[in-house]
């Protein structure tokens, strides 16, 4: 029974980790390679899974209102990184933080401008409505387990474009030694934007499959946003890897604190005490990991080689 | 260089001037209401400030400011929730407290530099308030009422002309303490460190005491600008910690040019002010802040201040 | 003869394969100006690095007055009466050229958790400062902030934020770096002055400085030292001819 319960939480945990991953990947890669934070990436997230709830409630369609985020997020992100971003790159990351702040603010309300005040509720789709039995006795939302495999497939994709192309190529060479890059004739310029709008279409497709988990709302994005900050710090910044294995390790404890404190605390304390102190001690739980981490490895589990 | 200091002591004596004529001026011009939104920007100016010591005098990229504001306003109105009403009992408390939670977040902070600094204190900041918001016995989410304003004896700072003078004087009190503190030997070495960190460990400072003492001050300081936002909204709920409000500080203190004290005083006229007005306009007022900042970030790197005089300060702009 | 004030030991640093600092041992003496030279690679960035505590050497042991160093972090050596000028030169740009060096006879002059007087008025810190300042020439612009001034004046401050600590030992990692003939000699007088005022390991390129400076050489070849000895001696040792100054001619 307790193990049933433990490999369930711990797949909620991985299957948000993988969430996490898919946004915290493109906030590594353009800080590692454009040397650029931003805090704006998770309205990303936000608009994605506006756009796709949406679409789908116009069209009936949930695979039309995917594709159709996943488009959405990649033209605003060119368009941002176009009209705002790429002044930044040569700026100190304050000026960074407040410019794309300032962009977080826009969105923020450009949402409600749109959408209406109101959050929206997006269903899940009806072919992933049941329930998958993965081991006896352990049934799990096909929903969910379609998350994970999709955010894995774009894990992959993703690992096999840096890996094996040569835009990836450039970006892994980009994020060692941008002079040289550039030096070497490279649209240094062009690369930038790929690599911006590659990153805002994961963002969204983080969010247009949050969508029917959560409710979509504007600053919906900024919960996800510092907790990908925290992934990236732990996991090192701008190394892809690292972002991967911190974004389970994240996903995982998560999940495992805000479901089993609780009964555990109970062994402890009294009930109510329990009821009081574990949704503390959970929502505190990633950041105390965070702390751990930066105290033993300042710079993260797998810092990128010098620059 | 003599001239250019006394210049810029002539005009925070003006600007504090001002200020301290503000409250019988709308009382002269019947508009006695604008009382309270002048005690909201001193008390955000003494947030503002507080978070210039770090930033614009240790270099120290702080986004989880806020979450000063919210523990000095938190030991208020749990003060309060608990029956304690002296209020001598609340400031030195919201003090002391933020003081503690500073030391403990610093001493996990101030090793770090750039990026990662920015980073571990905006994830500090969003823990404590997450923690708010788990915390259902203090409200929770909705935040928590607070029955009274802090007793000290005759003074009622239930009248919003009293709390706009007692949040008045400890802006006075701290942009003094702070103006002497910058210029003393503490105030060298941080300065030091904020220019060249690596040679002033070969002159033989370690500089994460002076970093950390530093970022100690300034959340006690912005703590104590929490009791004081306690007592004027008589309510305190976890938004006001969010990051978001850190980085509305962040720039109140960039806007006014970072590293003259005084400068966050006016950055927190100037936000405040807008943001009052902008919000009477329109609701989606968030939808024009946002492409302002952007704005003002890209074309007036050195803050209003020295683009009204037509300068850039050195190190707001470009790297 | 008196004790070293450095002393050095069996100091060894490999980088991968690759040995930067292969069992090097030698000392100064309280009042020597002791220069280390060699061919470029030859591992004298990375032993100044050992000895200012920038890094920290896989085995030896280095003294300072006797007592042992080596585990200790730079600033904690600074404390125990080591200066170092840079190779790049680094002062504090936005201070004016008296308060950078105030600054390091703060850092040897009390606590410097001290929030109230200001600093700029002590004349504790400030009179010795200027007196630094005339000793390295910078009077004249003592009030001009550091990042204004010229590359052979920013080296000279370099020499009096150094200086304003009362090192018993300086560590001056190529001092006349990047400079013309002129401003070159300017320094080659300033640190003859200096001599016998204390000790100083210089690592310079500068043969002619160095062999007018130094009281004695050591030769440094693939991390190994390959002599010491005075210039004379270092300049008819045949070994050192071949390694170093053969090739140079």
């Amino acid at each position: 029974m307790i193990s049933l319960l433990l490999i369930e939480q711990a797949l909620n945990g991985v299957q948000f980790g993988i969430m996490l991953f898919l946004i915290a990947a493109g906030l590594t890669l353009v800080f590692g390679i454009m040397n650029l934070i931003n805090l704006a990436h998770g309205v990303l997230y936000m608009v994605g899974a506006y756009i796709c709830a949406s679409v789908t409630q116009a069209s009936g369609s949930f695979l039309q209102g995917a594709a159709a985020a996943l488009v959405g997020t990649l033209i605003i992100g060119v368009l941002i990184e176009l009209g705002v971003f790429r002044r930044l790159y040569t700026r100190t990351h304050l000026d960074q933080v407040l410019a794309t702040f300032g962009v977080t603010l826009f969105f923020n309300e450009f949402v409600r401008i749109v959408w209406g005040p109101a959050a929206l509720y997006a269903a899940v789709p009806p072919f992933l409505a049941g329930q998958v039995q993965l081991l006896p006795g352990l049934s799990f939302p096909a929903y969910r387990v379609a998350i994970m495999v999709a955010g894995l497939c774009a894990a992959a994709a993703l690992y096999a474009v840096i890996t094996y192309t040569r835009l990836g190529m450039l970006i892994r060479a980009g994020a060692s030694n941008r002079v040289m890059v550039a030096a070497l004739g490279v649209n240094i310029k062009l690369l930038y934007t790929v690599v911006f709008g590659v990153g805002a279409a994961l963002a969204g497709f983080a969010g247009l499959m949050a969508g029917p988990l959560l409710t979509v709302e504007s600053g919906m994005g900024s919960d996800m946003l510092i907790l990908s900050l925290v992934v990236i710090t732990i996991g090192g910044v701008g190394s892809i890897r690292g972002a991967l294995v911190a974004s389970l390790l994240v996903g995982i404890v998560d999940a495992m604190g805000r479901s089993l404190l609780r009964p555990a605390l109970a062994g402890l304390m009294s009930q109510s005490a329990a009821d009081n102190a574990a949704p503390a001690i959970a929502s505190m739980l990633v950041y105390v990991l965070m702390a751990l981490v930066l105290l033993l490895r300042p710079q993260g589990l797998f810092p990128p080689l010098t620059r | 260089m003599l001239t250019s200091a006394s210049r810029h002591g002539l005009a925070t004596l003006l600007l504090l001037v001002a200020l301290a004529l503000l409250p019988p001026a709308l009382n002269a011009l019947g508009e006695p209401f604008y009382i309270g939104l002048g005690t909201r920007v001193l008390i955000f100016a003494i947030a503002a400030v507080s978070l210039d010591l770090i930033l614009g005098y240790g270099g120290m990229v702080s986004l989880g400011h806020a979450a000063y504001l919210g523990v000095g306003a938190y030991t208020v109105g749990i003060l309060s929730f608990y029956g304690v009403q002296n209020g001598f009992v609340h400031f030195l408390s919201a003090a002391a407290i933020s003081a503690l939670v500073a030391l403990a977040i610093g001493a996990n902070s101030v090793r770090t530099t750039g990026i990662h600094f920015i980073m571990i204190s905006l994830a500090f900041g969003q823990m404590l308030y997450y923690l708010a918001v788990s915390v259902s016995q203090f409200g929770g989410d909705d935040g928590l009422n607070i029955d009274a304003q802090s007793a000290f004896g005759g003074l009622d700072l239930g009248d919003p002309t009293s709390l706009y003078y007692v949040s008045f004087c400890i802006l006075v009190v701290v942009l003094f303490g702070l103006d002497r503190l910058v210029n003393s030997r503490f105030g060298m070495v941080l300065r030091a460190v904020k220019s060249n960190e690596p040679r002033v460990r070969t002159i033989g400072f370690s500089p994460y005491r002076y970093k950390l003492t530093a970022f100690v001050i300034s959340g006690t300081i912005c703590g104590i600008a929490g009791a004081l936002l306690a007592n004027q909204n008589l309510f305190i709920s976890p938004a006001s910690m969010h990051w978001g409000r850190s980085g509305e500080i962040l720039i109140m203190t960039i806007l006014g040019g970072m590293g003259t004290l005084s400068g966050a005083v006016v950055g927190s006229v100037v936000y405040i002010s807008l943001e009052y007005f902008l919000s009477r306009l329109t609701e989606h007022w968030q939808a024009v802040m946002g492409p302002l900042i952007v704005l003002v970030v890209l074309f007036a790197g050195g803050g209003l201040v020295a683009l009204l005089a037509g300068r850039r300060v050195a190190g707001a702009g470009s790297r | 003869m008196s004790a070293p004030i450095l002393a050095v030991q069996d100091l060894c640093l490999r980088f991968g394969g690759l040995i930067a600092t292969n069992n090097v041992s030698f000392s100064v003496k309280p009042d020597e100006l002791h220069a280390i030279i060699g061919p470029n690679g030859a591992g004298k960035s990375t032993l100044i690095a050992q000895l200012a505590g920038d890094r920290l050497p896989d085995s030896g042991q280095i003294l300072l007055g006797g007592a042992d160093v080596t585990g200790l972090p730079s600033h904690a050596r600074a404390q125990r009466g080591l200066g170092r000028s840079f190779q790049i030169t680094s002062v504090f740009s936005e201070f004016t050229t008296l308060a950078n060096v105030a600054l390091a006879v703060q850092a040897g002059a009390g606590s410097s958790f001290r929030f109230w007087k200001r600093a700029a008025r002590e004349h504790a810190l400030v009179e010795p400062a200027r007196a630094i300042l005339d000793r390295v020439g910078l009077s004249h612009r003592a009030d001009v902030p550091a990042g204004a001034l010229a590359h052979g004046e920013k080296r000279a401050l370099e020499l009096g934020i150094a200086l304003a600590r009362r090192p018993r030992l300086l560590l001056l990692d190529e001092p006349m770096a990047g400079m013309g003939p002129e401003e070159a000699a300017r320094m080659v007088e300033l640190l003859a002055a200096l001599k016998g005022s204390l000790a100083m390991v210089l690592v310079e390129h500068d043969m002619d400085a160095v062999f007018r400076l130094a009281d004695r050489i050591s030769v440094l070849v693939y991390g190994r030292l390959i002599a010491t000895g005075s210039p004379e001696e270092t300049r008819s040792n045949p070994e050192v001819r071949q390694a170093y100054l053969g090739e140079d001619e």
